[in-house]
């Protein structure tokens, strides 16, 4: 494994990419197996390549490609929340947008500023910010092929006629995004959603389950949001302090080239040592940012999607219980009675097939949290381990090596 | 003579080897007059004048030592020129002597190794008085086995102004004759201010220990130059319970801004002083130390900001900690819950760890590089004496070059009545001129040979110093790395007994 300390710009080593899904644990099913096989950066998109093999019917071929854009990953996951049929499941959460803004002004910065330093110091910080780069795009390549493993996981959802469409139609869907107006829509409905969702959540639920879960849910969504915030933070404060690494080493170098005494050498060999414990540093940095920052964030949008889901189901009692009020009303006053007991049968029963499905899903997104935490945990404090290790042997090996030559 | 017998024996019976050293240094006790080291004497390159000179010394228990001591402070200021009782003994006596002087000088160093042991620290910083009037007074106890102190152990109080009191007589004593005194450390009005108005928070616990371990390291530094350790003032530092409060150093004080006035007519002198340099030496190490201040510089602020850097994750990894112990507490699976309760504490333990990793990063290595940024400009400051002492002695040939044609005019005039007299006088104006520009020159010679051996000295310290400072560095880190391994090893099974 220490091979892998002296690589320059791979961060990501191999033992992140082949178990496919870093953030979920999922089941690997032979009728339908999706991965994105490719991606390309241009401009200003990102082009998947997301591949296909499946051994269901209704695919024409048993393995087949198609290149997809992240807006079309967007219409695709918009399109099961808008579908009735699919209240009564946990929605998988879209994957974020890429977004390499940040990175691609370091890069300018750096551009800029090329005069002001030496050509050792821009080459490394050129290397820096193109592994930074290749970070941020391996990182949302796994985003959005997790997406689309919990969609052909789910047994109902990978049956879904937009997904096969997505999966195999090799034309542009000519999904454009959201114009303006929309997006204004889709504000308001957000709004309209929350006030709702606050007047909703007030109601008691009779079923002690649901009520549980949504006291659970409430309370743990806020904490994984301020613990994905803070992780966020520590890491970046990690990267500083790897950067501050490099800086101490190149100046360490300078002065080993220039000293006339016997420190020439001393310097050297702490410039080189420190070197090395930097990369180790950012990769210590850059495994703690997959196992722990992207972990909470995806449990993140996945806690949402969950109380989406209760929202939905607290929403088809409300409509359920205001039939059964219309259809007692209705009978009192002996009117329109037919009429409000088929709307009533249909609230009812829409609500039993939710409540049901409801469950379920509830009891299998505990499975697969607890699943993807503890994997991620027990990688984590591998890789802790194993670059402690690391740093640790560097470090004894250079002390040993100065303590004999003075 | 007893008491000098005796004082004989107590020098010449120190263990190490020679013992002509330590003699040639007490004679500056001789004369009241001294605002400096006996130049001359100090070098003493005539082993058989060295012994002739001890008949003359004063012990180290006489009562003239106590006079001499209980002197006023030093001006702040520094005289460019040693006494004249000094000059008149050695006249024409030293040129002989140099490459013998050098040889005697490596004996000089190789013995100061063996039989230097003394250990100073400074501790207990405790506040007496209240308000603005306030001030951290600080123990300073010296541990040593050399003869020249009375006792082997002990302590005094000493305050922050008698620290830079001590620097400011050394400065004056010793600067402007080519030895590099190390630099007091900084005044800092913001962070004694905190102090004193009785904030005991964080911030101004950390100014009291950043600058307690700034004033030990400042008196070791001293000690350690053979020369100075023999100071009477440094002595009377280390051992006398009460010292002469030291007000010249105040900043605001008329003697501060004097010393900035200096500061900045030195300045500008030294940018018009053209110097026909004839020994490329000097050159040489001026343009190193200038490079190596540049890259210290550099390092410097490097390693601040890896210091503030980490004390930042420290601070992120202890809130960190705090949220995922609340994340564990609302997680209902039971195994999950602990687990991220583990990894809370484990996180916590980490911030320790960081802060501790980040006092090291300080105090290994960022105060190492400060401390150096500031010796030399003292360095500097002893290659900027040399150029003004060859300034001085090239006015000095030019006036002689003047009273000269002076002379030669007088040969040509008419006026008889006072020729006579005219000529005496300038004959002796010729001669006093003679004997200045001698003397001027011996001085140019001298600060060019004690610099040759400061940096020598400096540069032997210099490579110690990085050593010792950076391995113990790279020890911390090694520290930091063990305990991080015991830490994510017992956090392990934790996490793989999620079920």
């Amino acid at each position: 494994m220490m091979e892998g300390l002296d690589d320059g710009p791979d961060f990501l080593s191999e033992e992140d990419r082949a178990p496919r899904a870093v953030n979920v644990d999922l089941q690997t099913d032979a009728t339908l197996q999706v991965d994105i096989s490719d991606a390309l950066s241009e401009r200003d998109k990102v082009k998947f390549t997301v591949h296909t093999k499946s051994s269901l019917p209704n695919f024409k071929l048993n393995e087949f490609s198609v290149v997809r854009q992240h807006e079309e990953f967007i219409w695709l996951h918009d399109s099961f929340v808008e579908n009735e049929e699919y209240a009564g499941y946990i929605i998988p959460p879209a994957p974020p947008r890429p977004d390499f803004d940040a990175s691609r002004e370091k890069l300018q910065k750096l551009g800029e500023g090329e005069g002001s330093m030496t050509k050792e110091e821009f080459t490394k910080m050129k290397q820096e910010l193109e592994a930074e780069y290749l970070a941020i795009f391996k990182k949302t390549v796994a985003m959005h092929e997790v997406f689309l493993c919990r969609v052909a996981a789910h047994p109902v959802l990978r049956k879904d006629l937009n997904f096969h469409v997505f999966l195999e139609y090799n034309q542009d869907l000519s999904v454009r995004g959201k114009n303006k107006k929309e997006k204004l829509e889709d504000f308001f409905k957000n709004v309209v959603k929350s006030a709702d969702g606050v007047l909703v959540a007030g109601v008691k639920d009779v079923d002690d389950f649901f009520e549980h879960e949504k006291t659970f849910l409430l309370e743990y969504h806020n904490r994984v949001k301020d613990a994905s915030a803070k992780s966020d933070r520590m890491i970046r404060s990690h990267k500083n302090a790897a950067d501050d690494i490099n800086r101490i080493a190149s100046s360490l170098y300078t002065l080993g080239t220039q000293d006339t005494t016997e420190l020439c050498k001393f310097f050297l060999k702490v410039s080189e040592l420190f070197e090395k414990t930097r990369k180790v540093e950012s990769r210590v940095a850059a495994d703690e940012d997959l196992k722990l920052s992207d972990l909470l964030k995806y449990y993140l949008r996945e806690s949402q999607a969950a109380k989406d889901l209760l929202y939905r189901r607290s929403r088809s009692l409300v409509d359920y219980e205001n039939a059964n009020k219309a259809l007692d009303k209705a009978r009192s006053k002996n009117r329109d009675v037919l009429q409000a007991e088929t709307s009533q049968q249909i609230c009812c029963h829409k609500f039993e097939k939710i409540s049901e499905s409801a469950k379920q899903e509830l009891i299998d997104f505990k499975t697969r949290r607890v699943a993807a935490f503890r994997k991620n945990l027990v990688e984590l404090a591998e890789l802790e381990l194993k670059h402690a290790k690391g740093n640790l042997q560097l470090l004894q090996s250079c002390l040993g090596f100065m303590k004999t030559n003075t | 003579m007893a008491d000098t017998d005796r004082e004989d024996e107590e020098l010449f019976t120190e263990p190490s080897g020679t013992q002509s050293q330590p003699a040639s240094l007490s004679t500056e006790d001789v004369s009241a007059n001294t605002n400096g080291p006996n130049q001359d004497a100090l070098f003493d390159d005539d082993p058989e004048d060295l012994f002739a000179e001890a008949t003359e010394e004063v012990s180290l228990d006489s009562p003239e030592r106590d006079i001499l001591l209980s002197d006023g402070p030093s001006p702040a200021i520094t005289p460019i020129t040693p006494p004249t009782s000094v000059i008149a003994p050695r006249i024409g006596h030293t040129h002989d002597d140099m490459f013998t002087h050098s040889s005697f000088d490596e004996i000089e160093e190789e013995e100061v190794d063996d039989s230097f042991d003394i250990n100073i620290s400074v501790s207990d910083p405790e506040k007496v008085g209240d308000g603005m009037n306030a001030y951290m007074a600080y123990k300073v106890t010296t541990k040593t086995s050399m003869s020249l102190f009375k006792q082997r152990e002990f302590s005094v109080k000493r305050r922050f102004s008698d620290f830079l009191g001590l620097h400011s007589k050394l400065a004056s004593k010793y600067l402007h004759v080519g030895y590099i005194v190390p630099p007091a450390p900084e005044k800092s009005i913001v962070g004694m201010t905190k102090v004193k108005v009785g904030k005991e928070d964080q911030s101004s616990n950390e100014f009291v220990e950043k600058r307690r371990s700034a004033l030990e390291r400042y008196l070791m530094r001293t000690v350690k130059h053979h020369i100075l350790l023999k100071d009477p003032d440094v002595l009377q530092f280390l051992e006398s319970s009460e010292l002469p409060r030291a007000v010249s150093t105040q900043a605001l004080s008329s003697a501060g801004l004097l010393r900035m006035v200096n500061k900045a007519a030195d300045a500008v002198n030294k940018m018009t002083i053209k110097m026909n340099e004839s020994d490329a030496w000097f050159e040489e190490k001026q343009q190193h130390f200038e490079s190596l201040d540049v890259q210290l510089r550099k390092l410097h602020i490097s390693v601040e900001s890896l210091v503030c850097h980490r004390k930042e994750l420290s601070v992120n990894t202890a809130q960190f900690a705090k949220s995922a112990a609340m994340l564990g507490n609302s997680e209902d699976h039971t195994a999950l819950s602990r687990a991220l309760s583990q990894l809370a504490e484990v996180e916590e333990k980490m911030d320790q760890l960081h802060q501790d990793q980040a006092n090291a990063d300080f105090y290994l290595f960022s105060e190492l590089l400060g401390d150096y940024v500031r010796l030399l400009a003292a360095v500097k400051g002893v290659f900027d004496h040399r150029i003004k002492t060859w300034q001085k002695w090239q006015d000095s040939q030019i006036l002689l070059q003047k009273k000269r044609e002076a002379e030669a005019k007088l040969q040509f005039t008419n006026k008889s009545d006072k020729l006579q007299q005219a000529k005496d006088e300038i004959k002796d104006e010729i001669e006093e001129m003679e004997g200045r520009v001698q003397q001027d020159e011996r001085d140019f010679e001298q600060i060019s040979r004690t610099i040759r051996k400061e940096v020598g000295r400096f540069e032997k310290e210099r490579v110690k110093d990085f050593k010792t400072s950076i391995i113990k560095y790279l020890e911390s880190l090694v520290l930091t790395q063990q305990q991080l391994i015991k830490y994510w090893e017992a956090f392990l099974p934790e996490a793989k007994a999620i079920s």
